[in-house]
């Protein structure tokens, strides 16, 4: 894999793999996910793509059935590991979903309630401009701040979302389609906000839109259904490279056929 | 199977760079044929004829880019439909060449100075005989072929540089015919160069299937050195 210089990485998951029950959703992932870099995560649907990124905030826990093994590391830690609060974490590793999901509260609330939860000592206002203003949704609302979150249309309602996962000041932003229920412009104004966020954050995509994944990232991972194992529908990691060499010329024909089209 | 229209599409283009490659093929060797006989009638034809090539290629031009813009082609697709932009810019390069020997034949007009014929006629039929093939080569994304056809663009090279001695002779013979002469080192420079482009597809077959691109032209261009 073609690796730019001096990259650090954030995550590293060594043979991840997840289970449902008995069903494996996964199976022994090895992935580096760099640090201040977009990732976009593919493939196509029910090859565990969200069940990966689920993995990098532990919100696989909220799912009774899961069983995970394997190792994230994060931060020099294994974030499955006994000693790990898995609260902190997702402090630490924010997560925007495809449909938005404002707290039927006002804008300001929206961003505030998670820093009150973690008892936020700072200025309470500077937090909510800051955090706005880093979604690109701060001159838009400014001076409605108390209407609902909810009255916001789906494009600002989304990067309201994003802000509200900002406040918390994560490293990590994992976005699960975020785009995939806005129209194109509010989806041009969600990619560009990820390239002026990826300065200070990293952040991991998952989509189904192959122009956004090559628009928007600098890595992308292809992940596809074990050919070994079909009738299972397990999901394996195919091919993951700079998003320049996976859009241009793949290295797998799996990725190749998926990309132009041609199966998935 | 998805995409079949699109692969539809894409063979649509493909004939079409064929037959504007037939056209430009048509075109070189009667404007060897018009520059041997001095046909001025057929060369004035074969200027203004070089207009439907031109048309041609703007009209494969835009069927591709409204497949990109349609299709958003990526991976193996898109490096074929790049390619096939460049390579329709080389043909209409290349028939600007052929329009060019015509157009030197009338310069020419009823000119006595020795012209290296048989060179120019060797030089012509290689060339097209390469473009034919390069263009197969590029159709099937045969990269065999595409690998081993430029070292024939050598024996091009060596024509090339042995009209060149034999009209730069010429000249210091006889200075006066300097300007005559120097229309005939147009016409084997077009030739040259023709057979560069012909190296430059080959370039291309290769991108398409391997990702790589790769230089093949060992050889300069010859009028650098003038």
């Amino acid at each position: 894999m073609l690796q730019e210089n001096n990259l650090e990485n954030i995550i590293t998951t060594k043979d991840l793999s997840v289970f449902y029950g008995t069903t494996q959703a996964i199976h022994k992932i090895n992935l580096n996910i760099p640090r201040n870099r977009i990732t976009a995560i593919i493939g196509p649907s029910g090859c565990g793509k969200s069940t990966l990124i689920r993995c990098f905030n532990r919100m696989n826990d909220l799912v009774p059935s899961a069983r995970v093994d394997g190792e994230v590391v994060y931060s020099d830690q294994n974030i499955y590991g006994t000693e790990v609060d898995p609260v902190h974490i997702r402090r630490q590793i924010g997560m925007v979903f495809q449909k938005p999901n404002p707290f039927p509260k006002s804008v300001y609330e929206n961003i505030a309630f998670g820093a009150k939860i973690n008892n936020y000592k700072g200025n309470m206002d500077e937090l909510v401009e800051k955090s706005l203003r880093q979604a690109a949704l701060w001159d838009e609302v400014k001076d409605e701040l108390d209407k609902s979150g909810l009255a916001l249309s789906g494009g600002q309602q989304q990067r309201l979302c994003i802000a509200r996962a900002l406040a918390t000041e994560p490293e990590l932003i994992l976005m699960d389609e975020p785009a995939s229920a806005l129209d194109p412009i509010a989806t041009l104004k969600i990619e560009e906000l990820m390239q002026d966020l990826k300065e200070q954050y990293t952040i991991i995509i998952v989509t189904h839109n192959m122009q956004q994944a090559s628009r928007a990232s600098d890595y992308t991972a292809f992940i596809s259904i074990d050919r070994t194992r079909i009738e299972e529908r397990v999901g394996v990691l195919v091919e993951y490279d700079q998003t320049s060499k996976i859009f241009v010329n793949p290295a797998e024909k799996e990725t190749e056929d998926y990309i132009s089209g041609r199966f998935g | 199977m998805a995409r079949e229209l699109f692969g539809k599409k894409i063979k649509q283009i493909q004939d079409e760079i064929l037959l504007l490659g037939s056209m430009v093929e048509q075109a070189t060797l009667d404007s060897v044929r018009v520059f041997k006989n001095r046909d001025m009638e057929t060369a004035q034809t074969l200027v203004e004829d070089d207009q439907n090539i031109n048309d041609k290629r703007f009209a494969i031009e835009n069927a591709i880019l409204i497949l990109m813009a349609t299709q958003q082609p990526l991976a193996h697709d898109l490096r074929l439909l790049a390619s096939m932009l460049i390579v329709t810019n080389e043909l209409e390069r290349m028939g600007d060449y052929a329009k060019g020997i015509a157009h030197n034949a009338m310069r020419l007009g009823n000119s006595t100075i020795p012209v290296p014929i048989r060179n120019i006629e060797k030089m012509a039929d290689l060339a097209v005989s390469m473009l034919h093939r390069s263009l197969s080569a590029f159709i099937n994304e045969d990269i065999k072929i595409a690998v081993t056809l430029p070292k024939e663009d050598d024996q091009v090279d060596a024509l090339f540089n042995e009209s060149y001695r034999s009209i730069v002779k010429t000249m210091i013979a006889d200075p006066e015919t300097i300007d005559e002469s120097s229309t005939l080192l147009w016409v084997v420079h077009n030739l040259e160069r023709f057979a560069d482009r012909v190296v430059n597809i080959c370039e291309r077959t290769v991108f398409i299937k391997s990702g790589e691109m790769l230089e093949m032209d060992g050889s300069d261009d010859e009028m650098d050195e003038f």
